[in-house]
């Protein structure tokens, strides 16, 4: 742009269409002691939209425990947590949502979303080593949910494997409460020497700072304030919000940025995400009390004609911003010459605690960078909240109203038929998940499991949570969220160490919606204290609405366990004959908000089933001593599906060896309930026989219930006189029926 | 022996290549930077998985024209030991070290799982520790590992003996359900007919510890050693 630049006039209508309401307009009047001018107006709608500000959150936020002995970033102040872990390492780790670009255009809305997760990872300084994603979606029965699931599993898959991360785990589920807004959370891990981690900080007076990686254009501009509202029929009109992938670059910008920091070339790294140069370069001289001043003519561009309100929001992927150390420009460029990739010096460090952007010279926009940041200026609401009429009636249930002359045998296979329960091969064969070879549990066991090289030690990861638990008790669901994660960790050999949330629900304005959020947040933090797993970072996704109606209130917990020993990783699958099987945990008599209801009944209806922490926690120490005892064989938390549903999975989902297994139960509990009721805090284990009484006197010792219910063996599942299973056929059942309900034409 | 794992901008599996060497043999190792021209004497050279150049035109296609490319070939042409997996195997063949081409998987997704090959050939440089018809648990990873070629080409290579592996289930039986791609007689690796080069889509160094579900790729490496070993007592 030769020509002097003039703005655009700031009108009234502009500011609405901003997304700024009255208040906020005249407290940005306030900040700057005039009005803004039509860039700053553009920084202060993306900075202060939920998506950047969680101005509807933060409040509640800040009552999740954020303290840990091991903690070694402070929750929400970097671009990812960080976990001691000994021997000199941390573990990296954070979950994003990605659900309105995933909505509008599932393979890029997905793809980047693992993009931007990752580079959170490796901005920090550590190696990305896995991908976990949690996927909830409409019923497959609607070709374009399972257009959707397509795009977005191509997009996952497309991106990490050309990326180099494996992906090992992550949840797959269906409703309808997802039909027209999908949620695609995408979580990272990444491991660093401890002293090699590096900060979000851009601090020291002259000190340049330097755009990396990828050319700016037009794409994504407004992502942020896009996520900040609901879906309607004009958001497929938005697609150009949605920003494009590429991970032929990121994955040289990972090498690049790797090699920078082990060389010690840079004060600090952001990665640009959400609000793109605007939301690193206020966020990281906030966080170094100081400010930046940049040419925003020196920004690598794809096209010319960008006015520096396109340059300042654009969402391009694979940028990063770098506050380099002075007198190593030459040293930095030397290394992003070497990947193939643009490294330019765009502006500087300053004392004066600004935000300044200049144009030829020129200054264009100029405002605090506190201003715009969370914990800064940015607004902070405590909302209303009014508990939803639904939600008296759907816990009304009465088991005597559901037939017990039922074929049990028929219904198990359609159990594990079931989308929410079958084999989701379907998705996870189209993901690398064993690149850089760390892999020791892939996808298909109760976590996944990733060896850690050069030491014994191995991480348990997992995503959770069960939407309609949420929506029918979101306080009791996200707290059966937090000890569902912690036992599928614990299922896997590992301890429970910290937790990275995506907390994915409507509009925040609404007081329904409101409620569930805050009961939500109130359950998670209950339960996280009970596990010492303190929440570590995350994210807030609201608006996640469509006109027909809010998605469940969904917190999805990413759950990170340390293996001390990669002897002690176990796997949820019968291993021998005549080894025994050990039910942990009591039958109840409880059928409500059961996957069985949903399938057999197409209800979600019930109460949640109660869930006792105390009890939970005391379970999951014994497993853990078990297991690490060497006494466990195989462990698989009863979930999803019940009893019936668990043990046919330990049965037969490893197919280079599926094997049956003989069960006597002696509860007085309806078969309805007893084969698919999801009573909590139950585990099935198994060991060799000889190891019986080590078993019993273990678990007596730490006054958890322990009954011996039957043996490994034959080719069928028996269970009482209720079901007599053969093996072949319940994985059939469980193994084909996504393909078959994914791959069909009509 | 002294082994070059390849890296192009976009290889993903060469730092597993170098750690299967390295950490599980104990041998030696050195990258090979796409941009060098110097092989460092190396014995064998490993073009590793990946997506070189991001592959956003054909697996392989870019990656031929780098300036190590050139003393690969070289190399290969004289009988040196050149082992292409995965993405390695697209550009040996689209460099034309090994006759054919990787289509695109015949269902068109990426499909990443553990497989069952049969060793075809135990004359061969890289499967001399095995026994003909011995079975392999060994991953693949790939979108476009449909292995094609002319029906007459197909059958030279069959006659030549030069299909090494075969998709095959746990039994050792070759068949369509077997089959992860499509492939043309469920090839899953191919040599010249020197030998000296192999192709595979499966990745042999995913697979060297227990941890990782199978240790079945080290009877390959294992081959490459004892037959380096004696070329090196040969030549001594």
């Amino acid at each position: 742009m030769d020509r002097a630049y003039e703005q655009p006039l700031v009108t009234p209508e502009m500011v609405a269409a901003h997304g700024l309401n009255e208040e906020e307009y005249a407290r940005i009047k306030e900040i700057l002691g005039r009005e803004p001018n039509y860039t700053e107006l553009g920084l202060f709608s993306v900075m202060w939209s939920e998506h950047c500000s969680y101005k509807n959150s933060i409040a509640l936020l800040k009552t999740l425990p954020r303290e840990g002995k091991n903690l070694l970033t402070e929750t929400g102040e970097e671009n990812a947590g960080a976990v001691d872990i000994g021997d000199g390492l941390a573990v990296v780790f954070k979950i994003e949502s990605h659900n309105h670009p995933s909505a509008v255009e599932p393979y890029q809305g997905a793809a980047t979303g693992v993009g931007g997760i990752l580079r959170d990872i490796f901005t920090m300084g550590a190696r990305p080593i896995a991908s976990l994603n949690s996927l909830r979606f409409g019923s497959p029965d609607n070709p374009r949910v399972r257009y959707l699931v397509d795009g977005v599993v191509r997009g996952i898959g497309d991106y990490g494997n050309s990326f180099g991360v494996p992906t090992v785990a992550g949840e797959v589920y269906f409703d309808e409460a997802y039909t027209g807004n999908p949620l695609i959370n995408a979580m990272a891990v990444g491991i660093v020497k401890t002293d090699g981690i590096i900060s979000a900080v851009a601090k020291g007076e002259g000190n340049p700072v330097m755009i990396v990686g990828s050319k700016t254009g037009r794409d994504g501009i407004h992502g942020a304030t896009f996520a900040s509202e609901e879906l309607s029929k004009e958001s497929e009109e938005k697609r150009s919000s949605v920003q494009v992938g590429d991970p032929f670059t990121e994955k040289l910008l990972v090498e690049a940025t790797l090699e920078i920091i082990k060389k010690g070339l840079a004060v600090g790294i952001q990665d640009m995400g959400a609000a793109g140069i605007t939301c690193s370069c206020s966020e990281m001289s906030a966080k170094g009390e100081a400010g930046v001043e940049i040419d925003i003519d020196k920004v690598p561009v794809r096209e010319p004609g960008m006015i520096p309100y396109e340059t300042l929001l654009s969402e391009s992927q694979e940028r990063m911003l770098v506050c380099v150390k002075k007198g190593k420009e030459e040293a930095v460029r030397e290394v992003f010459d070497k990947w193939g990739l643009d490294s330019t010096i765009i502006g500087k460090v300053t004392s004066d605690g600004l935000f300044t952007v200049k144009l030829h010279g020129e200054v264009v926009s100029q405002v605090p960078s506190r201003s715009l940041v969370l914990g800064g200026d940015a607004p902070v609401y405590h909302r209303e909240t009014k508990r939803p009429a639904y939600m008296d009636d759907i816990v009304k249930f009465n088991i005597a109203d559901y037939s017990l002359d039922r074929d049990w045998n028929a219904d198990l296979l359609t159990m594990l038929a079931a989308p929410n329960i079958c084999n989701k091969g379907w998705v996870y064969d189209q993901y690398d998940s064993m690149v850089r070879t760390n892999t020791a549990v892939g996808p298909g066991s109760d976590a996944a499991v990733l060896r850690i090289r050069k030491t014994r030690k191995a991480l348990a990861m997992v995503t959770d949570c069960n939407g309609r638990y949420c929506y029918i008790d979101p306080r009791l669901g996200a707290e059966s969220a937090v000890a569902e994660a912690a036992r599928n960790i614990v299922c896997s050999g590992g301890h429970p160490l910290a937790i990275t949330n995506c907390l994915n629900f409507g509009n925040p304005y609404k007081p329904e919606i409101y409620y569930g959020f805050s009961e939500a947040v109130a359950g998670m933090g209950e339960a996280c204290r009970v596990f010492d797993t303190p929440v570590t970072g995350g994210n807030v996704s609201f608006y996640n609405e469509d006109p027909e109606r809010a998605v469940f209130p969904t917190p999805t917990i990413g759950m990170i366990g340390l293996v001390e020993d990669v002897n002690h990783i176990t796997t949820q699958w019968f291993k021998e004959e005549n080894d025994v099987i050990f039910l942990l945990g009591d039958n109840t008599e409880h059928l409500g908000a059961s996957e069985y209801l949903h399938t057999v009944y197409r209800q979600n209806r019930g109460p949640v089933p109660p869930l006792d922490l105390a009890s939970e926690k005391k379970t999951q120490d014994a497993l853990l001593k078990a297991i690490q005892s060497g006494l466990i064989k195989s462990a698989h938390d009863v979930s999803d599906g019940g009893l019936a549903v668990t043990l046919a999975e330990s049965c037969i989902s490893n197919l280079d060896y599926q094997i049956g297994a003989t069960i006597q139960l002696d509860d007085s509990v309806r078969p309805d309930a007893l084969l698919f009721g999801e009573t909590q805090s139950r585990v099935i284990i198994s060991c060799i026989p000889e190891d019986v009484l080590k078993i019993e006197e273990l678990f007596k010792e730490h006054n958890v219930p322990c009954y011996r219910i039957g043996t490994v063996g034959g080719n069928s599942l028996k269970i009482n006189d209720l079901v007599d299973q053969s093996v072949s056929a319940m994985s059939d059942s469980f193994f084909k029926a996504m393909s078959e309900f994914m791959d069909r034409l009509e | 022996m002294k082994v070059g794992v390849v890296t192009f901008p976009g290889s993903n599996c060469d730092y597993d290549a170098y750690a299967a060497v390295q950490h599980v043999m104990g041998e030696d190792v050195e990258f090979l930077w796409h941009k060098s021209t110097d092989l460092l004497g190396c014995d064998l050279v490993i073009l590793p998985g990946g997506f070189s150049y991001g592959d956003y035109l054909r697996g392989g296609a870019i990656a031929r024209f780098s300036p190590i490319m050139e003393k690969v070939i070289a190399f290969g042409r004289s009988g040196g030991m050149v082992l292409g997996i995965c993405n390695g195997f697209q550009i040996l063949t689209e460099c034309g070290l090994l006759p054919g081409a990787l289509m695109r998987n015949s269902h068109l997704r990426f499909s990443c799982k553990h497989v069952y090959l049969k060793v075809e050939q135990t004359s061969n440089p890289y499967t001399q520790l095995c026994i003909k018809g011995e079975v392999l648990k060994i991953p693949i990873a790939h979108g476009e590992g449909n292995y094609y070629n002319f029906d007459n080409d197909i059958k030279k290579l069959e006659d030549a003996g030069q299909v090494v592996f075969r998709y095959c289930d746990v039994n050792g039986d070759v068949n369509s359900e077997a089959n992860p791609n499509g492939s043309i007689n469920n090839i899953a690796g191919i040599s010249n007919k020197e030998g000296n080069i192999l192709g595979m889509m499966p990745h042999p160094e995913r697979v060297v510890e227990d941890i990782l579900g199978s240790a079945d790729g080290l009877k390959i490496l294992e081959s490459i050693r004892a037959t380096i070993a004696v070329a090196k007592t040969v030549s001594n």
